[in-house]
């Protein structure tokens, strides 16, 4: 089969839906779960000939620019691989989940057709060839995020997160944009099979290179929400959440990371684009793991869990660690993934997002209960679950390279991403019921995806344990690779998670009120957790408001300034005619009229000569004759 | 008798415009149906012209010449190479469509559909004339009809907004006759030829001063900023069908200036103008988008963002690369595609809500889904989204333009942020939102509405995803073009 199907199908779901969607009605659903988990069919088949070695690349050309083809066209390496098969199974996951999740909504069809155009992007963008191609995608993944936050537009918030989120990430494409044509200008090629070590390392090192790679960069800081375009992704949860999970946690999220991995070759020459790279992911990943200490909606644990997983990645990629940041990428898919809808069936058993008003729920919701635990786990970094194997090659990573400092601010924040996730755990499903309904587990189309992903979250990390002789690494890697467990390492991660653990046991199970006191007692930096360092407030009072006064400013210079400009000829010239018609009406016109006059009034005075009577002409006839004949006579 | 091609499409609809005069006046639906076969004909003339176009030269092809002022070597000549034709289908298209979308007009019908074919004679005419003479009277032919027909059948302020377009228009078509009698005396034998002229070495000082007389006629028409501000009025004035035709057609015409007149006849004055081209060209970009994110008139925004897509045009043109002109012309094309179906729109909604105040709206995309659907994809065209055609030019544009210059590139790029905001902040004051109560009646757009966006929706979405297409029949000749403005060919 093709692999080009993988992400046509769900092209097709989406056509069939948008325009099928008023007859198709409940069963558009039903389309685009036959369609994504088809293509998640196929893309295992692709997936097999990777793992035995066999690459898949074509491409058309798309345009010439200067001679040289830009091309469109599909390639799998490993790399791509890993992704297809995190997008097309995780995926399909939420697809069936959403099923059961939008049941009853007045939308219910467009819900299934949107996320059957994001599949396709996702696809697109993670077979690309060449950097033009994951652009475009990129793009497009963008547009359904978009239109996935506002889903429920009629809510302003909604609104308004879908528009920061487009805006956010347009201003890190713009970045990305001209990182790929001064890419493009360095060396000449878009296409990713070109962009090999040997062939990025011959000009290693040059100014142009490292800036490509930085603007390159700045496209994942935005899609990938690293400091400083974090902004719009806890707003993002305005959408609905199985949205949440596969947009805004598991997929789409991570393309930054995946697209960063995807050209390390070039990150790998510039070392200094690397150092920046890692040091936005290392404050990424401790500044959103601070902000989730004290979040009390759900989702936006959630959400600051998911920068900071994703600044794990970067900072993984920024030291060095191609594979490691990858992995971790891949099971932090699934737990996340399986967070959020636990999440997302939480918020439908009980009907609250707020945590204060939850508690108690694991005897009503128990299989919600138990895979969410499982998923606590694997983020929380406890063995044998995945997040353990993948973070601790990402700390191995840090540490190999040599960067310290990097290294204990990441181990800093394994701690503090135990305890906010013990505490969301704690505060949801143990202790009383504090909320107001009767909460009750959800529908088997909802908890059975729960499990699978259950089963993957815990499970998919072996793959790159000892156990496997690290499969998952030397897979990416394309050779293997000397990866020794580090018990040091290994120690201090699984005590950090230990310690994550026991504070959020003391502070949310044995001594609730704990909590409270500490708050009040450290209340700047309480403040400071809770208000996310007041960013939103400082974007809005500078950025945001300078926009806003420069669009209004230019409107009144257009008016004020260039329109009376125009305007003010046309008067001065209306003016001048006027005084012109004066001058000609009164000077030109005037002498013309006096001339007239004059003649008139000579005419009148000769008149009073011209009196028609023959003997008065015949004495002035006499008279001249007299007065000659006087003149001649007298000489 | 045997009349070509190029012929057909002027005189076409000039034979619609009699037969419409002769039409007794109370019979609408006859003069509407010959006004559409009319125009659907010279769009199916322009369909065969652009399959029997001959991909593979840069010559003008089909000419046709007659003397017609022999005593002033003036000719009736016409011809179409790769630049013109783009134009030439994109006036018939839109003159097709906007006619459709004219069927809304109930006062003096005849009269509208008289001076509607026309306006679209002065226009294909004027993409069509290769003597300067003769483009010259189709240029002030486009003029006449266009100002009745804003002031006529215009908005509250048609006479100002008419007026204002004619006299401003006007004004710079006087610089430009003093370039056209400058070049045809200097010319040696002297000649109103476009195609002799470019063979003529003129004195640099002669080139620039000719230049710049033709660059203020055209920049008036384009337009290039500071002289956009009869636009605003003129869009906000015109019934929709014009407006179309306004953005769609009218502003190509000063941008085509550059490509069949400026550059080819004057190289060297083009050369030297090429960086304060680029600069009012980024300047108009961003200027354009700001000023555009702070209307509250639909139309009006949709005006100012034309000034800003106009810039891409005009700063591919600045940069003398194939990549970039290339680019440019791709982006006059789309614009009128993309554009037009915008104007559409706004007329849609104008039509059942008369009002175009953006905060008056909200939740409209509850009632009208097509709509809804359709603006939102038109828009992100607009705004460039990749997939659809506005990216591709403005990505040729900006990959042509980063090679020559660097930081007027980064500064247009902020455009595409603009973009985004004023569009995305437009979709959300109109179609999301609380649904205001006051239009809980509003219909979803008709079939005749739709039949006049689909084939630009069509359009939009194929040469977003496959630009080859249309790519392939402009390549050559502005390869050649290049070659003679002695820029970078590649």
């Amino acid at each position: 089969m093709n692999p080009l199907l993988i992400p046509l199908l769900p092209l097709i779901s989406f056509a069939a839906i948008i325009f099928f969607g008023k007859w198709l009605k409940e069963k558009s659903a039903w389309v685009a779960v036959s369609a994504s988990a088809l293509s998640c069919l196929v893309s295992f088949k692709s997936i097999g000939e990777v793992i035995g070695g066999r690459n898949f690349h074509e491409a058309f050309t798309w345009i010439l620019i200067n001679r040289i083809p830009i091309e469109f066209g599909i390639s799998i390496d490993p790399l791509a691989a890993v992704m297809l098969f995190v997008v097309t199974f995780i995926g399909t996951m939420i697809v069936v989940y959403s099923v059961g999740y939008m049941h009853g909504d007045p939308r219910y069809p467009r819900f299934f057709a949107y996320l059957s155009l994001f599949l396709f992007s996702m696809l697109g963008l993670v077979l690309s060839s060449t950097l033009v191609q994951i652009y475009v995608f990129w793009e497009l993944v963008g547009l359904c995020s978009y239109f996935l936050i506002g889903f429920w537009f009629e809510k302003k918030e909604a609104a308004e997160a879908g528009r920061k989120a487009f805006i956010a990430n347009r201003i890190g494409d713009i970045g990305f944009f001209l990182g790929i044509i001064t890419f493009f200008y360095a060396t000449g090629t878009m296409r990713f099979v070109d962009i090999q070590p040997e062939f990025i390392q011959a000009q290693a090192g040059s100014a142009i290179l490292t800036v490509s790679a930085l603007l390159l960069f700045c496209g994942a800081v935005g899609k990938s929400a690293q400091f400083p375009l974090h902004v719009w992704l806890p707003d993002a949860m305005e959408g609905p959440t199985p949205v949440s999970a596969l947009i805004h946690a598991a997929t789409m999220v991570a393309a930054g990371v995946y697209m960063v991995a995807r050209l390390f070759p070039l990150f790998h020459a510039c070392p200094e684009a690397s150092q920046i790279v890692a040091g936005i992911g290392t404050w990424t990943a401790f500044m959103a793991a601070f902000f989730a200490l004290t979040q009390m909606d759900i989702k936006k644990v959630l959400a600051y869990s998911t920068i900071s997983q994703l600044g794990y990645m970067i900072a993984a990629l920024g030291v060095g660690g191609m594979t490691a940041g990858t992995f971790h990428l891949m099971t932090h898919a699934f737990f996340k993934a399986l967070l959020f809808l636990g999440a997302g069936s939480v918020i439908h058993g009980a009907g609250v997002q707020d945590m204060r008003e939850m508690g108690g729920l694991r005897k009503s919701m128990p299989i919600t209960f138990w895979t969410f635990v499982v998923a606590t786990a694997a983020i929380a970094g406890i063995p044998p679950f995945s997040g353990f194997w993948s973070k601790d090659e990402i700390l191995l990573s840090a540490i190999g390279s040599d960067h310290r400092i990097i290294f204990w601010i990441l181990m800093i924040t394994a701690a503090m991403t135990s305890f906010y996730m013990f505490r969301l755990l704690f505060l949801t499903f143990f202790g009383e019921t504090r909320g107001k309904r009767a909460p009750h587990e959800s529908p088997a189309v909802m908890t059975v995806p729960l499990i699978i992903l259950a089963i993957g979250a815990a499970g998919i990390g072996l793959l790159g344990s000892p156990w496997a002789h690290h499969w998952i690494q030397n897979f990416l890697a394309g050779h293997p690779e000397e990866i020794q467990m580090n018990s040091f390492v290994a120690t201090i991660s699984i005590a950090a998670s230990a310690i994550g653990l026991l504070i959020a046991f003391i502070f949310y199970i044995l001594n609730p009120d704990l909590p409270k006191r500490f708050a009040k007692k450290y209340w700047l930096l309480y403040a400071a957790s809770s208000h996310k360092l007041w960013m939103d407030e400082m974007y809005q009072a500078t950025f945001i408001r300078w926009f806003k006064q420069i669009a209004r400013f230019s409107f009144k210079f257009d008016e004020a300034v260039i329109d009376r400009t125009v305007n003010e000829v046309g008067r001065k010239t209306v003016w001048t005619s006027k005084i012109k018609n004066w001058f000609d009406q009164y000077i030109v016109d005037g002498l013309v009229n006096l001339t007239g006059r004059l003649t008139q009034m000579t005419g009148a005075v000769l008149r009073l000569i011209q009196t028609g009577y023959i003997h008065n002409y015949l004495f002035v006839l006499l008279l001249g004759v007299l007065i000659i004949g006087y003149a001649v006579f007298n000489t | 008798m045997n009349i070509p091609i190029l012929s057909w499409l002027i005189f076409l609809p000039l034979s619609g415009m009699l037969i419409t005069l002769f039409l007794p006046r109370g019979r609408h639906n006859t003069i509407r149906a010959v006004a559409t076969i009319i125009t659907g004909l010279t769009l199916l003339l322009a369909l065969r012209l652009v399959c029997i176009f001959d991909l593979n030269t840069s010559q003008m092809q089909f000419v046709e010449r007659a003397g017609w002022i022999p005593q002033l070597n003036v000719f009736y000549h016409l011809g179409v190479d790769g630049i013109s034709l783009l134009m030439i289908f994109a006036t018939a298209l839109l003159s097709f469509l906007a006619c459709i979308a004219s069927y809304g007009i109930r006062e003096r019908v005849k009269e509208y559909f008289a001076l509607y074919l026309l306006l679209e004679v002065g226009m294909m005419g004027t993409f069509l004339a290769l003597d300067l003479f003769l483009f010259y009277i189709f240029w002030e032919v486009v003029l006449v009809p266009m100002y009745f027909l804003i002031g006529i059948w215009g908005g509250s302020r048609k006479e100002y907004a008419a007026i204002k377009f004619f006299l401003y228009t006007l004004a710079g078509s006087m610089f430009m006759l003093i370039g056209i009698l400058a070049l045809f005396f200097a010319s040696n034998p002297h000649t109103f030829n476009m195609l002799e002229l470019g063979q003529n070495t003129f004195t640099l000082r002669f080139q620039q001063i000719i230049f710049l007389a033709l660059f203020l006629g055209f920049a008036i028409k384009v337009p290039i900023f500071p002289f956009h501000t009869w636009l605003p009025d003129a869009h906000v004035e015109a019934p929709t069908p014009i407006s179309v035709l306004l953005a769609g057609v009218l502003l190509k015409m000063g941008a085509y200036g550059f490509y069949r007149i400026s550059y080819p006849i004057l190289p060297e004055g083009a050369r030297w103008f090429g960086p304060a081209m680029g600069v009012l060209a980024v300047i108009g970009i961003i200027y354009g988008g700001f000023v555009a994110f702070a209307q509250k008139d639909f139309k009006k925004m949709v005006a100012y963002s034309s000034v800003s897509h106009m810039g891409f045009v005009l700063l591919g043109l600045a940069v003398f690369t194939t990549t970039g002109m290339n680019g440019a012309l791709l982006q006059m094309f789309n614009h009128a595609m993309i554009t037009g179906g915008l104007f559409l729109l706004v007329g849609v909604l104008y039509d059942r809500a008369h009002t175009r105040d953006l905060d008056a709206f909200g939740g409209v995309w509850v009632k009208m889904p097509v709509y809804g659907g359709i603006l939102v994809f038109i828009s992100l065209a607009s705004l460039g989204l990749p997939g659809l055609a506005g990216f591709v030019s403005e990505f040729m544009v900006l990959l042509g333009s980063f090679a020559v210059y660097r930081w007027m590139t980064v500064a247009a790029c902020v455009g595409i942020l603009l973009a985004a905001a004023y569009l995305l902040y437009m979709i959300q004051r109109v179609l999301l939102g609380k649904q205001n109560p006051k239009w809980s009646q509003l219909k979803d757009i008709s079939i005749r509405e739709i039949i006049t966006l689909l084939p630009l929706m069509i359009l939009i979405l194929a040469i977003g995803v496959y630009p080859k297409m249309i790519l392939q029949y402009m390549t050559p000749t502005i390869q050649a073009l290049v070659g003679v403005l002695g820029g970078n060919p590649a």
